[in-house]
């Protein structure tokens, strides 16, 4: 099959917040265009198409990735997380209860990469510093809260996991 | 202190579950099916003649359903003061920077539209450029717009009091030159758009936008559609800071090219596209001379002030009386002569940004005062504590403080931040505390068109079926959190949860709203929402009290229930007919007294539908002289940071430890929102303080429209930000709220400055405060000594 501007497409299988789903590619399709244009995923957002500001953050395989700069293609065969898989059902994960009591969202345009990388972080060091959750952060950019309640959001979510992520 | 329920809480934000999963849409989450995508042609010269535009090849590339110029878009001038017209949805004649709008193509996908947009062939005859406002206004400077003589866009002359006579007495005398660089708005969002028109043809544009009023009015004069044929809606916006306040070409693109093919029609801008259209911060040079007594009391200020503003005039005249109009307070001036002009220039438009106009004119002005303390010997927190209005005082420039917190500000910071002793001790070379103050609108006195309207209104309406209040606003909840501000006030009048009320905002079909700027939300939309809520309880408790045969003033209602005074009132006729409604509902209320699910019930019963009415315009503000408009309120609120630094005097580095803020907000309606805007502001303050500058090449064409190039604050650049409230309780606002989303930003940048001073003597009169600029002053101060 050709797309209008001509270039062969083709379905491939992405393994999106559990569940596999079929979604029509080009080669070089984005992955997140394959998740917001493909599936409807419209959490994942795009700032930059840079991979400078973070706000397109998935989870491949566990791991924040900008989805921006990664071929859908290449996201085949792994595990992707979106902020859409992040709650299970209505009820919030505690991470994202933490940013909703402790007033880390303002715009909200930065909070799913956000979250996202966050979640990444905690699962690797569940009773983290001050200056480690800066440090996890700091390629997610936000122009609004000046991070003071991310930050306070990210590590009351710490308390709150009690080490289980 | 009154109690209340709701307001002065840390209630949660409304929209906190929707944005926190990603169920919140945006702009560029809209979809519609058989959308056309659109794209821009811009300009590759800074100034240029259009000889000739060829749309054929564009036309022919199959996919493309439409080609627009100005031949197809007109040529009625908009922009955004009807004073200043001087924008065209596309260029005509000429371009005037590079990334002016020339051409736009919509097709079956936005990469056939790019494609097209690259086929469209223009001839121009490229000018002479002028990049800077010395070259704008020099003799021989190619014009850039007829009207504008010698580039001058707008200019203010103002002299309050009697500057020379006051220079006499003045016993301490500083002057200095400042320079800022052009700045970018730098929200995460960049811009997008979808326009659809219906089989009525009506055009609805929902579109990532802090001002749906002005985005409307403008599409409709500029595309010469009855206003009430034209919708605009907001989804969720993430972030605006001022260059979202205005109508864009890209919303005119889509809308116009929506008409023209009956498709709904999207558009997104790249972030290149969001630095070259810009309307952000404007370059800013500031001369002040300051004078002091020998007893400290401030005497006079002579000010003047350069901006380029750009290609076009933007809100551009409002930031050069901003400039200055803000330096009336909070201290007492009697006596201020100010000389600002705003140039054009081949250069991206500037416009509005957080702080408008007044932010770099307060940080110059905060380290004169720095500087006179210094000559006096006394210590500069307690100079500006000497000065500072109170609550009831008016301004040289006639803005009445209606309250001010601004001694309390001080002192919160000066006792938190343990300045006293900080500063008075002998210090490790390097290390440094400064401190500066700062103050700003709770919203623009005037709309920005000439207009008795009121600036919002609100219409509240109880749910038939009881228990539900939606609230339908034309505000725009772009992250500073005004949609929660309608749910708490709502619930706090009706005595109901916030989690009860529905807020309906940002739609030009609901209710009317002047948009997102100039701080104007809380105290504005709040004081309609107060009364719509008032409204709607009213005509509530009335028609119970028919119902009841009682007098209405008996009852109330409280905690979520009807609340009787006069024990002798029977509702158990009320209870009876609910529940001979709800046979079979199993969640039917059973003793105690009426709920407010049953009263609302009962009470439309009783009337039909319960819809509350709330409006609110200012009263006339402001002095006789010109541009008196321009700076006035009905409320100020005001800010004091104390920020601490380490200067390393070997790299230039600057790395800010703390900074400790206080804001006077009036009434802090929800904590924890008062300290995230506090908070945000510091932040931006931080970033275009010490990194951000849009910088250009020799032709004008920006060298890092990119946010890895165009550097703001992450989360290492960022201290620990301490928020301190204060509350005035002003009288003019809701509850005694006022503004807090601008203020917080105005002491930012001439705190870390003045700390910069303490910690290696430099004092920095070009931003951004770049190593370089460190270790040039550390150089000069060695050959000085």
């Amino acid at each position: 099959m050709k797309s209008a501007t001509g270039a062969s497409k083709r379905v491939i299988t992405l393994n999106v917040n559990g569940l596999d789903r079929e979604v029509m590619v080009e080669a070089r399709t984005l992955l997140i265009d394959a998740l917001r244009e493909g599936l409807g995923l419209t959490g994942t957002k795009l700032g930059c198409g840079e991979g400078d500001c973070g706000a397109c953050t998935v989870l491949v395989d566990g791991v924040p990735v900008n989805s921006c700069l990664v071929l859908a293609a290449e996201a085949v065969g792994s595990q992707i997380l979106t902020i859409e898989g992040v709650a299970t059902g209505n009820d919030l994960h505690p991470l994202q209860q933490a940013f909703i009591d402790k007033g880390a969202i303002q715009c909200g345009f930065c909070t799913p990469g956000m979250v996202l990388t966050s979640l990444a972080f905690l699962k690797e060091h569940p009773h983290p510093a001050e200056d480690e959750v800066r440090r996890a952060i700091s390629g997610n950019l936000c122009r609004c809260t000046g991070y003071q309640k991310i930050v306070e959001a990210v590590l009351d979510a710490a308390e709150r996991m009690g080490g289980d992520s | 202190m009154k109690d209340f329920n709701v307001l002065g809480s840390r209630a949660p934000r409304v929209d906190g579950p929707d944005k926190v999963t990603g169920r919140a849409l945006y702009a560029d989450d809209l979809n519609k099916a058989g959308q056309l995508y659109s794209a821009i042609l811009h300009s590759p010269h800074a100034h240029a003649l259009i000889k000739k535009i060829d749309t054929s090849r564009a036309a022919a590339l199959p996919g493309v359903r439409d080609v627009i110029t100005s031949r197809e878009a007109g040529t009625t001038p908009y922009g955004v003061s009807p004073a200043r017209y001087d924008e065209t949805i596309f260029c005509h004649d000429r371009v005037r920077y590079i990334g002016d709008e020339v051409a736009a193509v919509a097709a079956d996908s936005a990469e056939i539209a790019r494609e097209a947009i690259g086929l469209i062939d223009v001839e121009y005859e490229v000018l002479p450029a002028v990049l800077s406002s010395d070259e704008a206004m020099a003799d021989d400077a190619p014009l850039l717009h007829e009207r504008y003589k010698n580039n001058v866009c707008a200019q203010v002359h103002h002299n309050f009091g009697d500057v020379d006579a006051a220079r006499q007495k003045a016993a301490v005398i500083k002057t200095a030159t400042f320079r800022s660089k052009m700045q970018d708005g730098a929200f995460i969002e960049p811009q997008s758009a979808l326009a659809h028109v219906d089989l009525h043809g009506r055009l609805t544009l929902e579109s990532s936008t802090q001002a749906p009023h002005y985005v409307q009015r403008t599409i409709a004069m500029a595309l010469g559609v009855p206003l009430h044929k034209v919708r605009v809606k907001k989804p969720y916006v993430g972030g605006g800071f001022g260059p979202k306040a205005s109508c864009a070409t890209y919303e005119l693109v889509a809308c116009l090219h929506a008409l023209r093919t009956g498709r709904p029609v999207k558009i997104n801008l790249s972030r290149e596209e969001v630095f070259l259209h810009s309307r952000a911060r404007h370059e800013f040079k500031h001369d002040m001379t300051f004078g002091v007594g020998a007893d400290g009391e401030f005497l006079f200020l002579e000010h003047e002030c350069l901006l380029d503003g750009g290609a076009y005039a933007s809100f551009g005249i409002a930031t050069v009386y901003y400039a200055n109009s803000l330096l009336g307070g909070p201290y007492r001036l009697r006596n201020i002569k100010y000389d600002g002009y705003r140039t054009v220039s081949n250069r991206p438009a500037s416009g509005a940004q957080r702080g408008h106009g007044a932010v770099h004119a307060r940080a110059l002005f905060e380290m004169l005062v720095d500087e006179a303390a210094a000559e006096l010997g006394v210590d500069p927190v307690e100079l500006r504590l000497k000065n500072v209005m109170e609550t009831g005082e008016t301004t040289v420039n006639e803005l009445n403080m209606s309250s001010l917190g601004m001694r309390e500000c001080i002192e919160a910071v000066r006792d938190s931040s343990d300045w006293t002793a900080k500063r008075g001790t002998k210090r490790t070379p390097g290390k440094g505390i400064g401190a500066a103050c700062g103050f700003f609108v709770s919203g623009a006195g005037y709309p920005i068109y000439r207009s008795t309207t009121y600036h919002c209104t609100i219409v509240t309406k109880v749910d038939e079926v009881g228990g539900g209040v939606a609230v339908l606003s034309g505000a725009a909840e772009i992250g500073q959190g005004c949609d929660t501000m309608m749910a708490m006030i709502t619930a706090e009048v009706l005595g109901i949860d916030v989690a009860d009320v529905r807020v309906k905002s940002g739609d030009s079909d609901l209710a009317v709203d002047l948009g997102a700027y100039s701080s104007r939300t809380t105290l504005m939309t709040g004081h309609a929402t107060r009364e719509a809520a008032e409204d709607v309880k009213r005509q509530m408790l009335e028609a119970l009290a028919k119902v009841l045969e009682c007098d209405a003033a008996a009852l109330d209602f409280v905690d979520g229930y009807l609340a009787v005074s006069d024990q002798s009132i029977d509702v158990s006729a009320l209870r009876e007919e609910y529940l001979k409604e709800h046979m079979g509902f199993t969640d039917n209320p059973s003793g105690g007294p009426l709920t407010f699910r049953e009263a609302s019930r009962i009470a439309f019963l009783a009337k039909g539908a319960l819809v509350g009415r709330g409006k609110y315009k200012p009263p006339v503000l402001g002095g006789s002289y010109k541009g008196a408009a321009v700076g006035t309120s009905p409320a100020f609120g005001c800010s004091a940071q104390i920020a601490e630094v380490d200067v390393d005097l070997d790299t230039g580095c600057v790395k800010v430890n703390k900074i400790t803020g206080a804001h006077d907000c009036g009434f802090a309606i929800n904590r924890t929102q008062v300290e995230a805007q506090m908070q945000g502001s510091m932040s931006m303050g931080l970033g275009e303080c010490l990194f951000e500058e849009v910088k250009f090449d020799g032709e004008g064409k920006v060298l890092n429209p990119n946010l890895a190039d165009y550097k703001i604050p992450t989360s290492m650049d960022m201290p620990e930000l301490e928020a301190i409230i204060v509350e005035s309780h002003e009288p003019n606002g809701p509850f005694g709220a006022k503004e807090v989303g601008e203020g917080g930003i105005m002491p930012t940048i001439p705190a870390i400055l003045n700390a910069i001073h303490d910690a290696c003597g430099v004092r920095i009169t070009e931003l951004p405060v770049t190593p370089e600029r460190i270790i040039e002053g550390l150089k000069a101060q060695e050959e000085t000594r």
